[in-house]
């Protein structure tokens, strides 16, 4: 018979304490595995706890609305195994948790095992076991100070072998049981379950491309006020011609994707917002507005993000477009790519592909001013002439910084791609 | 003009729950406002406890010196008769409620609780207005303490009013009646049939089950009994009232099924209180019921949020220090702090002639919670100052657990015995197990030696029996 004192995991980043909001065991209870044990709330989220093995119930701590601490026990189960098996996941040790009685926030129970192997010969049945170790309603003796002394202490006084006579516990008996309770020794076995507590830290410095990343990033957010803009597009007509000039192709061309048209688009729409295709150099307070148009092409390499960029896209076919798109990207990938090809970009696409979702809020690739990133293509029913029809509708998220793009330009801009996109024979025309 | 208090606490009652609730909370530093619509104290010192235990007394006193006429007693003889000016009796009762309505006042204040006058309406669980006699008080609190009490139930085919009357009226009467008849022989209806008995009434008691004081064992209440039928006091047991009879006194259908009239001047009707729930809004409040009371938990925190209720309304035992206990508490808990309401258990007294007292379980009950028991009972009968105060009459028993020796209850009837309570109870609140009470040194010559000697009496080697 074995004592498996179940601590709270920790159920959500940064969270150091959770709200316990109903339990679904009492004690007395023999749990499966697997077993709801309790609800948990964070400030984010209720989690349901489960238990990671079999067992009697022996003590819950805490009840409904109390703070439980993670890494603090909170459920005590008796267990059939063998051996005492201690804490299946012990928190990681506390420096300043010395085996001082300074009244440390509810220090998790310890099973007792010597009173537990000298009072109960090898039981047969557990649960009966455990149930006349604790006759019901038969409360531990302990005078009202000490009783609210391990209130305040956030013991439960049953989990405590009192020195007196018939049990009765004294200070020095709580004394003895936090100093226990503190004391990393008896030192846990881990127990191998699928459900156990993952408290595992690992520390990664953050060097190298991943630092860059980040460091443009944040660059970007601190500097740029971004505005987000969200247009539908019906890319019905769009992916009808795609398909056709794939279908058509020969064999020296490269396949089509979306976005060589995407690449046209903006091509075709930058002369008529040149403050888009641009570069802001906020400390100098100058805004360079390029002629040609450098597209940057969102990547996910390796290492992180990176984005290799389409140097003159005006002068490129579509199908010349796809080559440089796929060759830049490949070198991206395989980490090829020269200083060169990864900069110099004055306005940038990201596209996740399958991935795209519905909506996302793109961080401007700084110090352009706009970026734009076509979402995932989905059939959908939408009305044309009093019609429900299905069409191939995608949305465009984009962001633009408001220091240099007013939303009525951002606006104008996009409703210009969307308007090609949506009659593709406009990419073409003059 | 309506004034508005937000208060931090908000305490509904003023009984010994609530005022201590009050007390508290104003000691603790929070903003609290006590609303309380008849007089600081409650039930318990203006209608109960306090009045009843004073009336107790001067009965007592009297029917002492009753017993020097004649023959005398004790080698004291009176030639004339005391006289019983019973106006002059309830005006003392009244002058000591008084003076502690003032103390409860004075305490209120020296806590900076503010005293709102009058009956708070709820509209919903933190706001209620109360008409007080200087225009409308609106209070928005951030927690509520319920504790409006109790009241006597009234038996619908003898309702109060009249010559029929509740244990209010009975401590505030004119005259003492010639002949009482009193309908319940709880511990109220025994009480205030015995100080009546002593202030010379023709008493009668009819209760419907089949003995007296029902929730105690035959041992514990025998001394009663005996008292009653030495004085002359008719009990029928097993008895119904049935109402008011045709030409006054009370029908009453006996255990042999005979209906029989009761000649009566007041017939006091005790049979029970129910808790006070009607009259404030609480469905307003929208708090879970537990049959006719307030549901709490053991913080005595209800369903709602920032709502408490402690004492009567709560439930049984209604006991005033039960209140008062769990009153404090909930202030503390308001405050932060850790308390949870665990006691041991809650002392009972009934200050019948003679005395009551139990705490715990008593050999049934324990047995009855799977205990093998270890029982010691000694008799006052051998108890050197009982027999000096006239007290022979009655005993302690002790009951504990065999395994281990822990005290599980202890029950005693005795005269005096009300003030032996609080030593029962230290000893089961700290833990005592018998061979505890076995090495501790009691003083003689006091009735404490009989707590004594039951424990070494429940470990088989009492000394004096």
């Amino acid at each position: 018979m074995g004592r498996y004192v179940f601590k709270l995991p920790d159920v959500g980043e940064g969270t150091a304490e959770a709200e316990i909001v109903a339990w679904h065991v009492k004690i007395g209870d023999l749990v499966a595995e697997d077993q709801p044990l309790v609800d948990i709330m964070t400030d984010k989220a209720t989690v349901e706890i489960t238990s990671p093995t079999s067992g009697v119930v022996a003590a819950l701590h805490g009840a409904p609305g109390d703070m439980a601490p993670v890494g603090g026990a909170l459920v005590e189960l008796e267990t059939q195994a063998e051996a005492l098996v201690g804490e299946a996941a012990p928190a990681p040790p506390k420096p300043e948790a010395k085996p001082e009685p300074t009244p440390a926030p509810s220090p998790g129970p310890r099973p007792d095992p010597v009173r537990m192997h000298s009072r109960t010969p090898p039981p047969q049945d557990f649960a009966a076991e455990l149930a006349k170790l604790r006759t019901p309603g038969e409360r531990p003796l302990a005078s009202p100070a000490v009783r609210q002394r391990a209130r305040d202490l956030g013991i439960d006084l049953r989990r405590v072998s009192g020195s007196g006579p018939a049990g009765r516990v004294a200070h020095g008996d709580l004394d003895a049981y936090q100093t226990r309770a503190l004391t990393p020794d008896a030192s846990p076995v881990s127990v191998a379950s699928p459900t156990a507590p993952r408290e595992g830290v690992e520390e990664i410095r953050i060097i190298g491309m991943r630092r860059k990343i980040a460091e443009k990033m944040q660059a970007a957010k601190r500097h740029i006020p971004h505005i987000t803009y969200v247009e539908e597009i019906d890319a019905t007509e769009l992916e009808a011609l795609r398909q056709h000039l794939n279908a058509t192709k020969r064999a020296d061309q490269p396949k089509l994707t979306l976005l060589p048209f995407f690449v046209r688009a903006l091509v075709r729409a930058v002369p008529h917002h040149p403050q888009i295709n641009a570069r802001y150099d906020d400390e100098a307070g100058v805004l360079s507005q390029y002629e040609g148009l450098h597209v940057g092409i969102a990547t996910q390499g390796p290492s992180g993000l990176m984005v290799p960029v389409v140097r003159h896209a005006e002068t490129l076919s579509l199908h010349e477009c796809a080559d440089e798109i796929a060759r830049l990207t490949t070198a991206a990938r395989e980490g090829t790519a020269t200083r060169d090809e990864l900069s110099g970009s004055t306005l940038t696409l990201t596209s996740l592909g399958t991935l795209g979702g519905i909506v996302h809020t793109p961080v401007i690739n700084w110090p352009e001013v706009a970026i734009v990133g076509p979402n995932k293509i989905v059939e959908r029913p939408v009305v044309r002439d009093g019609q429900v029809v299905v069409r191939k509708m995608m949305n465009i998220s984009s962001s633009f910084d408001h220091r240099i793009v007013d939303g009525w330009d951002a606006a104008s801009f996009i409703q210009k791609i969307k308007g090609m996109l949506e009659h593709p024979a406009a990419l073409f025309v003059d | 003009m309506t004034e508005v208090l937000k208060p931090k606490v908000l305490v509904v009652g003023a009984g010994p729950g609530g005022y201590v609730a009050a007390i508290r909370a104003g000691q603790l530093g929070l903003d609290t406002v006590i609303v309380e619509g008849g007089a600081l104290g409650g039930a318990c010192l203006n209608r109960g406890c306090i009045p009843s235990k004073a009336m107790i007394h001067a009965a007592s006193d009297y029917a002492a010196m009753m017993d020097k006429v004649g023959e005398g007693a004790l080698g004291i003889r009176l030639r004339v008769a005391p006289e019983l000016d019973f106006g002059q009796t309830v005006a003392w009762k009244d002058s000591i409620v008084h003076k502690l309505n003032i103390g409860v006042a004075a305490l209120l204040k020296k806590a900076r609780v503010r005293t709102v006058c009058g009956w708070a309406q709820f509209s919903d669980a933190k706001t209620c207005t109360v008409e007080t006699s200087k225009g409308v008080v609106t209070i928005q609190a951030e927690n509520v303490i319920l504790a409006t009490g109790s009241r006597p139930v009234e038996l619908p085919f003898l309702p109060f009013g009249g010559d029929v009357i509740s244990s209010t009226e009975a401590l505030s009467l004119e005259a003492v009646p010639k002949k009482l008849v009193v309908v319940g022989a709880g511990y109220i209806g025994l009480e205030l049939g015995i100080a009546f008995r002593k202030l010379g009434a023709e008493v009668t008691v009819v209760e419907a089950q089949s003995s007296i004081l029902p929730l105690y064992d035959g041992e514990l209440t025998a001394p009663v009994a005996r008292w009653l039928a030495k004085h002359g006091v008719t009990v029928h047991l097993s008895a119904k009232a049935k109402g008011l009879g045709a030409k006054g006194g009370l029908d009453v259908l006996t255990a042999a099924g005979e209906e029989i009239n009761l000649p009566a001047d007041k017939i006091l009707v005790t049979v029970g209180r129910r808790p006070v729930t009607d009259s404030f809004g609480l469905a307003a409040m929208a708090v879970d019921m537990s049959g006719p009371f307030i549901a709490v938990d053991d913080q005595m925190k209800t369903s709602m949020r920032g709502v408490y209720a402690i004492g009567d309304v709560t439930g049984e035992p209604m006991l005033a220090h039960r209140a008062s206990a769990q009153g404090e508490m909930a202030a503390e808990i308001i405050a932060g702090h850790h308390r949870r309401f665990d006691p041991v258990a809650i002392p009972a007294v009934c200050f019948t002639e003679p005395e009551i007292v139990t705490i715990g379980l008593s050999p049934a009950e324990a047995e009855a919670r799977g205990y093998r028991t270890l029982v010691g009972q000694f008799p006052f009968a051998a108890n050197g100052r009982a027999l000096s105060m006239e007290g022979g009459e009655g005993f302690i028993r002790v009951v504990a657990a065999s395994h281990d020796h822990r005290m599980l209850g202890v029950q005693a009837v005795g005269r005096g015995v009300s003030e032996l309570s609080g030593q029962f109870v230290a000893a089961m609140e700290m833990g005592a197990v018998l061979e505890d009470m076995a090495g501790m040194i009691f003083a003689h010559p006091t009735l404490s030696e009989a707590f004594h000697e039951s424990g070494l009496k429940a470990l088989g080697k009492a000394i004096h029996i």
